[in-house]
């Protein structure tokens, strides 16, 4: 059993973040959307929240780091999926979280 | 209310302005001018093509004050004032430039 | 008298309608001959992020609409550096956005002033009216 979580909101502007990470466990999915893709910067100032977890899968919706400006600037071991790649990962996953 | 221009028909909004800017092509521009009695003299293509050029850099059709400054850097102090303008285009360089020239309407042009 | 205004722009790009709208209401509004300037904080600074492209999600892409806030003679945009830091970012990852002085033979000059907290706190505190985004 593994879920999908997906997040939508810049780490700087709520909480949403915190609260998928709070609960999501070894084996899952996070997959940063919109203003979420900001938390997979490379050097920012909530960087360590990704590093220090373990077993979660970080994944970036590439049209959204695009559209931002900051496909270049994701840290390391972050992946970088299209609409496509979102669709198998629902597909992958038993369930979806979507974290708002 | 729709176009026609070259054989082709150009959707518009209700003020007349093109639907799609992509769409645009010279004669969409020679037909809105026929339209309101207007005959496009090379005076007037130099404006839709700056306002065209404007557009393509910034995303925004310029307000009339800032294409009358950026006319006169572009085309000459001789030019870049609103009497020279608003002679070429009567309804006013903002609006009546800007629909030949298949953009939107200057952002704060009410 | 032109009264100070000042626009203050805290939100992301794209996720919210909060960016575009503002800079719409700059535009309108730049035509009130008013001293204008423009602050960015938080999340706001991901606005000028250079290499933006939004074809991919369908929406449009403003970001170039920022280089043309000189002819609209808004030339004061204050940038505050913690929140720039706390994101990893730098001025290098910034548009660099210009005004040119007609009165100097169109001399380009830096639009942009990377400032602390504490020097924006008294850019904050000379102005007339502050609007929010």
């Amino acid at each position: 059993m593994s879920l999908l979580h997906t997040v939508n909101k810049s780490p700087f502007e709520s909480n949403t973040l915190d609260a998928c990470l709070n609960l999501a466990k070894s084996g899952s999915t996070v997959l940063l959307i919109e203003d979420g893709v900001y938390a997979a910067t490379s050097g920012n100032a909530v960087a360590d929240k990704i590093k220090n977890t373990s077993g979660i899968n970080f994944c970036v919706l590439g049209p959204d780091a695009q559209a931002r400006g900051i496909e270049g600037k994701l840290a390391e071991g972050i992946k970088v999926v299209d609409y496509e790649g979102f669709v198998d990962l629902v597909a992958e996953h038993d369930a979806v979280q979507a974290w708002l | 209310m729709p176009i026609e221009a070259n054989g082709k028909v150009f959707e518009t909004d209700e003020e007349g302005y093109l639907s799609n800017l992509n769409e645009w092509e010279p004669a969409v521009a020679t037909a809105m001018a026929e339209a309101e009695d207007c005959t496009l003299t090379d005076e007037h293509w130099d404006i839709i093509n700056f306002l065209r050029e404007y557009y393509e850099e910034y995303q925004i059709a310029p307000a009339v004050r800032v294409l009358t400054k950026a006319v006169g850097k572009k085309l000459g102090k001789d030019k870049g004032n609103s009497k020279y303008l608003y002679e070429l285009f009567p309804y006013g360089p903002g609006k009546q430039a800007c629909k030949y020239a298949g953009l939107p309407k200057p952002t704060g042009c009410v | 008298m032109a009264k100070k205004f000042m626009y203050i722009n805290r939100k992301a790009p794209y996720g919210t309608i909060y960016a575009l709208e503002s800079l719409e209401v700059v535009l309108i509004g730049a035509a009130f001959d008013q001293d204008v300037s423009l602050a960015f904080i938080g999340d706001g600074v991901y606005q000028l992020t250079k290499g933006q492209d939004t074809k991919a999600i369908g929406q449009k892409n403003f970001s170039p609409v920022y280089s043309a806030l000189g002819d609209y003679e808004v030339t004061k945009i204050y940038i505050e550096k913690e929140s720039l830091e706390e994101r990893g970012l730098t001025l290098d990852d910034l548009q660099h956005l210009v005004w040119e002085d007609e009165d100097e033979d169109y001399a380009e000059k830096d639009s942009i002033r990377l400032v602390s907290r504490a020097e924006l706190a008294d850019v904050l505190d000379e102005q007339d009216v502050l609007l929010s985004f």
